[in-house]
């Protein structure tokens, strides 16, 4: 109950200034259309049909809600309506660019702890690739793709990778690191190899900074699919949908598919961090 | 001879100068002797024991172990080394933890659960295997630390500070224990202390050393017999080599 009363209130505050917030930018266009037919509408009524437009300006969160319910239980799973259709789409995508992401990650952070050149060279190269905004380079590598005959999930899976690699990079590399003089001397006696050394103390030694990264990792890779699927006119994915909605000035439908994306969202995070729990519990790093 | 140095010199450069660690340091040390090295903080007691380990290089002078270079007598697994914290991984079980070097060195699958079983027994954690490291108090997991440098057939014990982060009463079981365990495995101890007690109850050699630079300033042969109970600490004997190795100490210091 102590953790459930402070997420309720905060939720309730977010619906009362979202139902304001609605009633303010979806006013004008009722007193527009009041003016048009020469008719006076009173509060009571104005109310109302701020809330009530087919594409309003901001859409009130039972409108949202209702959005997303239809989108999830009113339709088939296999029609394109579907949201759960659309968000399997994206999620087959982000999970392979997760895997992607996090095997390179993984990797590159092993070169780098290992080789003194790729430390003095990786990370500049992996920092700048950070910088350069997704939006600009998405449309390309799906355009030059398409053209190569690529299409379907593993462009927006390349995508999703390119941004959850990092995450795993910057975390494996400080968690590769974490042992300190005293372990590492003690394999130096054993005259332990550095497979040994990577596999039998680098590696169980970085598992918690392992499940940190990944929890961001994955939050990238869904933005990475996202972003993805916005150009070239994809019809299938949370991102798709996203850019129908706007095309077609349907406010519902882009926030019922902005919803639907951050639930996506914080289950598969809420997911790393149960499995986080576990493991770390049973390596006996919590207690 | 087990270890022999000669005028063994390690110098580390820092950016205010060079830093003497160690200075013509001459040692022997003979199959089956207990040698402590007790000094201030400063006095390169670690680094020398470092340096037998192989964990350090010297810049001067010759160290021999079993007639080889430290290098060499590290690849041979001549030694095993305790640690001032147990480091015992969490990840895994007591056992566990002491098979790793046995895993390491490549030992066939039987005789690692034989010897983690035998050198459980050895210092008293025989039903304690499964546990996790959490699990046990501290003493109890310095003790399967030094178990696990005793877990595959090294000659050697280097020890380095094992019960200083311990409370007096459990050190003093642990002394006990270890002089009981040295008498039966017959090993070669390399001790390193900055209790005068701990010092004099376990060592058959005692090697006072000095600071900046760091430096032997006296060897002590302990005349007292192999085999001490706790209380030979009250006998006038040991009170003498006591205060020899406490007027050392303070001749040592003088030169500051």
């Amino acid at each position: 109950m102590n953790r459930v009363l402070p997420v309720l209130t905060v939720l309730f505050a977010i619906l009362v200034i979202w139902y304001g917030a609605a009633v303010i930018l979806n006013r004008a266009w009722v007193l527009d259309q009041a003016a048009r037919s020469g008719t006076e509408v009173g509060f009571g009524q104005m109310l109302h049909e701020t809330m009530t437009q087919e594409r309003p300006v901001l859409p009130a969160p039972h409108q949202v809600a209702k959005g997303l319910w239809d989108g999830i239980v009113g339709q088939k799973i296999t029609s394109k309506r579907s949201l759960v259709w659309h968000a399997g789409v994206t999620l087959s995508a982000t999970l392979a660019g997760f895997a992607l992401g996090t095997a390179a990650g993984l990797l590159l952070a092993i070169g780098i702890v290992h080789n003194r050149a790729m430390d003095m060279s990786v990370m500049p190269w992996a920092i700048a690739s950070q910088t350069i905004p997704i939006l600009a380079i998405a449309p390309m590598v799906i355009v030059v793709l398409a053209s190569l005959g690529i299409k379907g999930l593993l462009p927006k899976a390349l995508i999703a990778a390119y941004l959850s690699f990092f995450p795993v990079l910057v975390g494996m590399v400080k968690g590769l690191r974490a042992p300190d003089g005293m372990q590492l001397d003690l394999l130096r006696t054993y005259s332990a190899s550095q497979g040994q050394t990577l596999r039998m103390l680098r590696l169980p030694s970085s598992v918690p900074y392992l499940f940190a990264s990944l929890k961001v990792g994955i939050a990238a890779a869904l933005v990475g699919t996202i972003v993805a699927e916005l150009p070239a006119g994809a019809t299938a994915g949370l991102g798709a949908r996203l850019l129908s909605g706007s095309y077609y000035g349907q406010t519902i439908q882009i926030w019922a598919a902005l919803l639907a994306a951050a639930i996506l969202a914080a289950v598969l995070v809420m997911l790393i961090g149960a499995a986080e729990r576990a493991t770390l519990k049973r390596m006996g790093f919590v207690r | 001879m087990v270890i022999e140095a000669r005028h063994l010199n390690l110098t580390f450069p820092t950016d205010d100068g060079p830093v003497h660690a160690l200075k013509d340091v001459d040692l022997i040390v003979e199959a089956g002797d207990f040698v402590s090295f007790i000094g201030p903080s400063g006095c390169g007691k670690t680094t020398l024991l470092r340096c037998i380990a192989a964990l350090e290089t010297p810049t001067g002078g010759s160290l021999t172990v079993r007639g080889m270079t430290a290098d060499a007598a590290r690849q041979a697994r001549s030694y095993g080394y305790v640690f001032q914290a147990a480091g015992l991984y969490p990840w895994r079980t007591i056992a566990g933890n002491i098979r790793l070097p046995l895993e390491i060195m490549g030992y066939p699958k039987a005789e690692q659960a034989e010897r983690v079983q035998a050198v459980l027994d050895l210092v008293e954690l025989g039903q304690f295997g499964r546990k996790f490291p959490w699990q046990l108090s501290g003493g109890m997991q310095q003790r399967a630390s030094i178990a696990r440098a005793l877990a595959f057939d090294a000659g050697i014990l280097l020890m380095d500070e094992p019960f200083g982060a311990l409370d007096e009463i459990v050190r003093d079981r642990l002394n006990e224990e270890l002089l009981r365990l040295w008498q039966r495995t017959g090993k070669t101890i390399v001790f390193v202390t900055h209790s005068i007690p701990e010092a004099v109850y376990l060592s058959t050699k005692i090697v006072v050393m000095s600071p900046r630079p760091g430096r032997i300033a006296k060897v002590i042969e302990s005349p007292l017999p192999r085999v001490r109970p706790l209380d030979i600490r009250d006998t006038p004997e040991f009170i003498r080599i006591a205060h020899e190795v406490r007027e050392s100490l303070h001749e040592g210091g003088r030169h500051d």
